[in-house]
């Protein structure tokens, strides 16, 4: 492999962004814009696509790599993929159109420059994903809050200000802790390179601070219980577009992060602060779904079953089974299928009466049918219905679960239920019901361009709901490894 | 005399200055001629300096009381280049308010004088005169604007405590001088006893004197006042230049005599730099002055040199110097965006007056926004780079608390620089400012934003550079 497709993929998005910035000031005509950007990631879209057919599912070595020289004796560039990484590549790919597609209604003001942070963002997101070695993953990690800060603040609602910057300094506080820990961890072993890290292993006796440290990160990031406050406001007040990537793939760079460097480097203090992740996912699936039970603001109720999707995802990650990885990494795709989709019904209806409260709807199914049809499609998802992705990884998860502690699976079902109730509760009330606010008459239904990006979210979404063979062919391989290192040094240890 | 030729460039300044001296008297409206021969005079010095001196191995001159070595000419060289550079963009601004005058280049290049001076001393009476040499110029400099209140304020005030500040720096110096017998560095280093505490007083008189200069807290009360009150070309030459000399003293009056003496101002300088970088960071939210805000700032910036100067060890060292570096340039992108704000011949420096600024100009909002990015230290940009490598070094001496609060402050720090973008960004647009600037403030501030953002590209050059620089 001399083409180097990993640089490709993290750079075209930027070559791209660069193309509209210089263009900005000739071509005031906006489609122009919208199809470079469109163009731009669509490319990006299939390459990667080409990435997943070269890929080899055969080994857990990762592949692609490339390695040069960045800061002389210090750090490489190293990028490359496994199993794990390579679905969370394409996922990435995937969002990255669609949110372009949406842009239509949404955006009305300064779309250029909405593209460019979008472009930049698919960019600082690739990256995070294919980084071997923890400096570039941390800056990577760390890049992509300036597009997402102006995304929240430029383009968003009426609190923007207050949770763009509560979005930024909430995540930069969790993450400069791993940066001591990334530069200790230099310190300790003498690179920062993950595969050789994976090799040498890193004395036990450091494990539980690093560990603590790459936490304070992730945790804000997924987000857990009680460093999810954050969240809701940002998906609020951000765009469509921007809630759509910061719930479909942000949330996720946390839970790769876990995979990747919580597991794969700190195994024996992984082992010991098992207990405080079970809690905190618990109380995470249990208290957000309630609060989300409660919330009349459609945006919010689906930020908070964000956050309680996560708590399954990082339950998941730490059984340290093989389903309960696969069961995570499943879920995250799944739901950065299903959120992506719902934010985008969100978008829908609110450009169309400019109102995310769920007392402003109710009885539109009549109005307009294609929607509610597609809407029901990913509520169903969200909760979980079998043939829908968001079972498989629900499922596996808890049976992972199960294995491990009866009690904390028990308590993560009970949030199932509760996480039927809301959403088929939310469902309920806006498309069902009597038509009483006469405005609601007036509603088109789907246009071409958001019928087309709610199909091409709903269709991988059952697709992978009655056949998750090719997700779980993926990443089977760099799992089972992960795993048995995780064993071979937590057994070495004692 | 052998190798005089090694001090020629502060020889063929000093010359300069008396020929534009009597230039200026004897030539009717000779400023705008001054101005230009003084920018020469700091390329050809810098020329000199690099060809001369940069690559020879260290070398005293006099009496051990003058040393050249790579540490020192290459700050001799970013002295040179940062004053060049403040002369180059501060002529619109000077004729703005009419004092575009012959005294202006002739004072920066005095006090750039006692800036190679500094840098070079191998004595502390030597870095006395130095430092007084700068320091008087800097106190016209700062009066310069004298029909406005605020500068003669600034003026009057930095020379008072400037001048407190000299008269502990000197108690220090004696205090030494008394224990020691002799006033050269390398003496000092072979004669004192480490069992004396008079020189631990005398260091840390010296470090209070030093500190004043470079405005680390506690002492840095008259920063954001002189940096409010002088005219903004001097407040850029004040953030930058001063501090690269004053910093090269810290390095070389630390590290050459007193050594040995780490464990004593060790604590010291952590305890300098954790309240600089707090301190700056929590007073900076408050401010609605850009000038004082970017005072605080600085004293914050400053906070992360001394933190490499901590470490006591040559890669701190060469990390201090990369940071203040860095700083420097992201200093200069942030000066030419105010010297921009321009309307109706009047300068704008109120936070509030970038309001909206990305809808009317959106090149010049761009390169602020990066450039205060890079002052939050946010990767990709070079900011995060420079706190990268303090960093590395802090932690590999093991110093994990200076660690934690110095990347902490950065995130109170983010805090004051986004909001300057929320206003720049998400707030209404007032009136646009001029649009005809002078070329080259539109090329540094070209210059220095691309410098910024293309860093992460070619990351070991600067690295390559400080390398060199050996004092342990």
């Amino acid at each position: 492999m001399n083409f180097p497709i990993l640089s490709s993929l993290i750079l075209l998005p930027s070559i791209g962004a660069l193309f509209l910035f210089f263009t900005k000031s000739k071509s005031e005509n906006k489609i122009t814009a919208k199809y470079v950007a469109l163009f731009t990631s669509l490319v990006n879209f299939f390459l990667s696509i080409y990435l997943w057919f070269l890929f080899d599912q055969a080994t857990s070595a990762f592949q692609f790599v490339e390695d040069r020289i960045w800061i002389k004796g210090l750090i490489n560039y190293k990028v490359g993929v496994d199993g794990i990484s390579i679905l969370f590549i394409i996922l990435t790919t995937f969002i990255t159109p669609l949110c372009i597609i949406s842009v239509n209604n949404s955006v009305t003001k300064r779309l250029n420059e909405f593209l460019i942070a979008i472009l930049v963002m698919e960019t600082f997101m690739i990256g995070v994903f294919c980084s071997l070695d923890l400096v570039v993953f941390y800056l990577f990690f760390e890049a992509g809050l300036i597009p997402m800060f102006l995304i929240i603040g430029i383009w968003g609602g009426a609190r923007r200000v207050y949770s763009a910057f509560k979005f930024f300094l909430f995540t930069l506080l969790g993450s400069v802790l791993m940066l001591v820990a990334i530069i200790s961890i230099y310190w300790i072993t003498g690179t920062t390179d993950v595969v050789q890290l994976y090799e040498l292993g890193i004395d036990t006796k450091y494990q539980n601070l690093l560990w603590l440290a790459f936490f304070s990160s992730f945790a804000v990031k997924t987000p857990m219980w009680p460093v999810h406050t954050w969240l809701p406001d940002a998906h609020v007040e951000a765009p469509t577009a921007g809630s759509v990537l910061l719930a479909a793939i942000l949330l996720k760079m946390a839970g790769y992060g876990f995979i990747r460097f919580s597991l794969g480097l700190f195994p024996s203090a992984s082992e010991v602060f098992t207990p405080l992740i079970y809690t905190l996912s618990v109380i995470a699936i249990i208290f957000t779904s309630l609060i989300a039970l409660m919330q009349e603001d459609m945006k919010k109720l689906i930020a908070y079953s964000s956050v309680a999707h996560m708590g399954f995802v990082t339950l998941g990650i730490f059984t340290i089974q093989q389903q309960g990885i696969e069961g995570s990494i499943i879920q995250m795709i799944s739901h950065g299928l299903v959120s992506a989709a719902l934010f985008l019904c969100v978008g829908v209806v609110y450009d169309r009466m400019h109102s995310r409260l769920i007392a402003t709807y109710g009885g539109i199914v009549t109005v307009i049918p294609k929607y509610a049809i597609l809407f029901m499609v990913f509520t169903l998802a969200a909760l979980g219905l079998p043939g829908t992705s968001g079972f498989v990884g629900e499922f596996l998860i808890l049976m992972a679960a199960f294995k491990d502690n009866f009690l904390v699976a028990v308590l993560a079902s009970l949030g199932v239920i509760i996480g039927a109730a809301y959403m088929l509760w939310l469902y309920k009330r806006v498309i069902f019901g009597k038509l009483i606010n006469s405005e609601l008459k007036k509603m088109i239904d789907l246009n071409k361009s958001e019928a087309f990006t709610l199909t091409c979210l709903a269709i991988p979404t059952l697709y992978f709901g009655f056949y998750p063979e090719p997700l779980i062919n993926t990443i089977e391989v760099s799992i089972r490894d992960l795993i048995d290192t995780y064993n071979f040094s937590v057994a070495s240890k004692q | 005399m052998n190798n005089i030729e090694l001090i020629f460039p502060e020889i063929f300044i000093s010359l300069s200055i008396m020929f534009l001296l009597i230039l200026g008297v004897f030539k009717k409206d000779s400023s705008k001629i001054i101005h230009n021969i003084s920018l020469l005079v700091l390329l050809i010095t810098a020329v000199i300096t690099f060809n001369e001196t940069l690559s020879i191995n260290p070398t005293t001159l006099f009496n051990e009381s003058i040393i050249i070595d790579y540490l020192s000419s290459l700050m001799k060289i970013i002295t040179l280049l940062g004053a060049f550079v403040v002369l180059l963009i501060s002529s619109n601004y000077l004729r703005t308010f009419k004092i575009f005058k012959i005294e202006y280049p002739i004072l920066i290049l005095s006090s750039v004088l006692g800036m190679m001076i500094m840098i070079s001393s191998n004595d502390l009476i030597v870095f006395y005169m130095g430092l007084e040499l700068q320091s008087l110029a800097l106190y016209v400099l700062a009066t310069f604007n004298r029909d406005q209140l605020k500068s003669s304020e600034a003026g009057l005030k930095y020379f008072v405590l400037s001048a407190l500040s000299s008269g502990l720096l000197l108690y220090g110096c004696s205090l030494i001088y008394g224990f020691t017998g002799s006033t050269n560095f390398n003496v000092i280093s072979t004669q004192f006893n480490t069992n004396e505490y008079a020189i631990t007083f005398g260091i840390v008189f010296i470090l209070v004197g030093l500190s004043f200069k470079i405005s680390a807290v506690p002492f840095h009360m008259w920063a954001p006042d002189v940096y409010e009150g002088s005219p903004t070309s001097v407040t850029l030459f004040f953030t930058m230049v001063p501090k690269i000399a004053a910093l090269t003293v810290f390095i070389r009056f630390l590290y050459v005599p007193f050594l040995n003496l780490i464990d004593q101002w060790q604590m010291i300088l952590v305890f300098l730099s954790i309240a600089s970088m707090l301190f700056g960071a929590i007073a900076a939210i408050g401010q609605k002055n850009l000038k004082r805000l970017i005072a605080y700032s600085s004293i914050s910036h400053i906070g992360y040199a001394l933190a490499g100067l901590a470490t006591g060890s040559n890669e701190g060292i060469q990390n201090s110097v990369i940071y203040m570096t860095i700083y420097i340039i992201m200093n200069l992108g942030f000066f030419s965006c105010l010297l921009m704000m321009k309307r109706n011949n009047i300068y704008y420096e109120q936070i509030d007056d970038l309001s909206g600024l990305s809808k009317n100009h959106p090149l010049l909002s761009i390169s602020l926004l990066i450039i205060l990015f890079s002052l939050a230290g946010i990767p990709p940009l070079a900011g995060f780079f420079a706190k990268f490598y303090i960093f590395k070094s802090v932690i590999e001496q093991s110093m994990y608390f200076l660690a934690i609060v110095g990347l902490l402050s950065t995130v109170v720090a983010a805090f004051y620089y986004l909001r300057i973008i929320k206003i720049m960004y998400f707030d209404e647009e007032k009136d646009s400012y001029d649009k005809d600037h002078n070329l080259w403030l539109k090329l540094s501030l070209t210059v220095s934003t691309i410098l910024i953002l293309m860093y992460f590209i070619f990351p070991s050059e600067l690295i390559d550079v400080v390398s060199k620089i050996k004092i342990i």
